[in-house]
């Protein structure tokens, strides 16, 4: 499988703090990740790198089969060139209904003109239900989104992500908040998705971590400490001693 | 497949949004009926004056539509549109300052033995229109000012082009909430200092004057010109009624609300959300310069003095009474606060005496209109728009989505008429 995406020698430093320090990552296309450590390891900051969100001090970040940069390049035309994310806290448009939120992030033209003149072909209504179906919202798609349950949202977010068609899946801690069932069909979800895709999944559950049944990357104060198979990683020394810390 | 209507079958774009239909037959019946009270061509029961007010009314709701567009929908509080109302005014009042002084210059030329030359024609216009300040001689900004199409477009290109300009400063340094605020009062208070100056061109702090009067139309009483300006000002605010309702409509009013909401989260969507901000502003300050364009002429008078900061603070104040975020609010509010305003400050509204102290409204207006402003803020955010909501839900009550009624078969709220 060719890489995806390269992070290479990255860091970044707030206010003398190094938040990454030389960090190296490598994804490659349709591969699932989960990116484990412990608070203040940099797994944000991470995120916020590869979208565009904090330019680094150094380093490289080369994506896709052009190697663009994604360094010189804007967080929305990094989100156009595939890379969508999802955050922490469910960040859904609360004030607008299930249907616009998902006709929203469907992969579309972008740009102010052609979004004036944009009529919902009977396709994209057909994606969008085909997508409600998905994150089991079928029923809500009318619903205005700030109505919805905290876990409806993750899955309502999910579903904007999945809308958006992205190459590369970034997902910030997608089982936060959510009861057992939902975080089954939350694995399941992210499983299907890296079918076609690559995802990367920062958690912190490990046996949510398991579940996935992934390679594993962890991170420990910027940087990348262990890097495989969970067993193999939960075998680490070091990894023992920085995070499961027993 | 889910069971529930997602097509949203594709209805006429009345039958989808009917409270336009009801804002253009409420604004169509207004029309008429001020028509036939008015003096020019109905029973005379309307002074000129007050039909004067009424247009000059409909214009300021036209510029609160524009602000609501830009606040109430994308987010950006711009205290800075009243420039643009402001650059609409004087856009057009240089033309109907020049062609009037022009036909004055020549019935006195006339007289003369030689037909006079253009020089003097021009000498003789730029003597009577600058003398004020001490000049006699044009300022290069008023080179296209004796062609009406010209200055018509320039209604349009200087607001919308000094808001680009201005927006695109502003949006790519991701200057965003009370900053930009405070950047678009300095603008407007940049520009009204240097309209104040009579080297500005624009005739300093005398601003342009005799704007009723169009030329070559002496014959016609400012009772027909008066009703003229108030179907032109009641067209233009349907119009663009209209055109803000088709925008928020779609998908772009989506992604703007999206962006006043939460403008990283629609970055991460992959919307450039800076050129969506810009065309935002850029269209609503062309929208003010149009309403503007149709007020001054009823004013008769600009000033610059007009351009102050405080007076687009007053706009915002208008959407956020009438409430913002929806656009029969903005026209409300607009029509409610300016009328209500006119009528205190007129000198009509009977002063209280209170044996120590007599409130005589002129003076205490304001105090009352930033009281309701207050009181509108804390306590009823949805401003007087929202009492439509208590009528509408009555009618129809938000069932969140689900059925209408206890059967399978019954309506969804989809289905059923909202």
């Amino acid at each position: 499988m060719s890489t995806l995406l390269e992070v290479s020698g990255v860091s970044v430093s707030f206010d003398g703090f190094k938040a990454i320090n030389n960090l190296s990552f490598q994804i490659a296309e349709r591969e699932l990740r989960a990116v484990i450590g412990p608070n203040g390891a940099g797994k944000t900051t991470f995120m916020d790198i590869i979208t565009g969100k904090t330019k680094p001090d150094e380093g490289r970040v080369i994506y896709g089969d052009k190697s663009l940069s994604l360094l010189k390049m804007s967080e929305s035309k990094i989100a156009q060139a595939g890379v969508g994310r999802k955050f922490q806290r469910p960040t859904v448009f609360e004030d607008q209904s299930v249907f616009d939120n998902l006709m929203m992030a469907l992969k579309k033209t972008r740009g102010p003109l052609a979004v004036l003149f944009f009529k919902p072909s009977s396709e994209d209504n057909d994606k969008v239900a085909e997508l409600a179906e998905q994150i089991g919202l079928s029923g809500a798609l009318h619903r205005k989104s700030g109505e919805l349950s905290h876990g409806q949202k993750q899955w309502l977010e999910i579903g904007m992500l999945l809308a958006q068609d992205p190459r590369l899946l970034l997902v910030d801690e997608p089982a936060a908040g959510m009861t057992p069932a939902e975080r089954e069909h939350t694995t399941d979800i992210l499983r299907e998705a890296a079918k076609t895709r690559a995802v990367v999944v920062v958690e912190h559950d490990m046996e949510f971590v398991r579940r996935l049944n992934c390679k594993v990357t962890v991170l420990h104060e910027g940087s990348v400490l262990a890097e495989g198979s969970l067993d193999h990683v939960t075998k680490n020394e070091q990894v023992i001693e920085v995070y499961l810390g027993r | 497949m889910s069971d529930v209507a997602i097509g949203q079958r594709r209805q006429p774009f009345a039958l989808r949004f009917p409270s336009v239909m009801i804002f253009l037959a409420i604004l169509a019946l207004f029309t008429v009926g001020v028509t036939i009270l008015s003096e020019g061509f109905g029973i005379g029961v309307i002074s000129t004056s007050f039909i004067k007010t009424l247009g000059k009314t409909l214009c300021l709701c036209l510029v609160a539509l524009a602000m609501d567009l830009v606040w109430g929908y994308c987010g950006i509080l711009s205290l800075g549109h009243m420039a643009f109302f402001g650059l609409g005014g004087y856009a057009i009042g240089m033309w109907l300052m020049y062609a009037r002084t022009e036909i004055i210059v020549l019935e006195s030329l006339a007289a003369a033995e030689l037909p006079p030359t253009p020089e003097e024609v021009s000498n003789g216009i730029a003597t009577q229109i600058f003398g004020v300040v001490g000049s006699s001689e044009f300022p290069p900004i008023w080179a296209f000012a004796h062609s009406l199409p010209l200055q018509f477009a320039a209604v349009v290109i200087v607001p919308g082009l000094l808001a680009l300009v201005f927006g695109w400063l502003a949006f790519r340094s991701r200057v965003t909430g009370v900053y930009l605020s405070i950047l678009t009062q300095a603008m407007t208070l940049a520009l009204s200092l240097h309209l104040f100056q009579n080297d500005s061109g624009l005739r300093g702090n005398n601003g342009l004057s005799g704007l009723q009067n169009l030329p070559g139309l002496d014959d016609v009483p400012q009772a027909t010109v008066s009703l003229w300006f108030f179907w032109a000002s009641a067209l233009a605010l349907g119009l663009g009624y209209v055109l803000c309702a088709w925008i928020v409509s779609g998908k772009f009013g989506s992604v703007i609300r999206a962006i006043r909401d939460d403008e990283a989260r629609v970055r991460f969507l992959g919307y450039p959300v800076e050129a969506f901000k810009l065309v935002i502003f850029t269209l609503t300050a062309v929208i003010a310069g149009i309403a503007g364009a149709l007020y001054y002429p009823q004013a008769g008078i600009i000033n610059p003095a007009e351009i102050a900061p405080i007076a687009s603070i007053y706009l915002a104040v208008w959407v956020a009474i009438g409430g913002r975020g929806r656009l029969y609010g903005a026209v409300i509010g607009a029509a409610f606060v300016s009328l209500v305003s006119t009528w205190f400050t007129g000198g009509q509204a009977p002063d209280i005496n209170l044996g120590f102290y007599t409130i005589s409204w002129v003076d205490w207006w304001t105090v009352l209109l930033g009281l309701s402003f207050v009181c509108v803020t804390l306590y009823a955010p949805k401003g007087i728009g929202g009492l439509i909501d208590l009528i509408t839900d009555r009618k129809s009550p938000n069932r969140h989505g689900a059925s209408l009624g206890p059967d399978q078969g019954s309506l969804r709220e989809q289905e059923a008429e909202k």
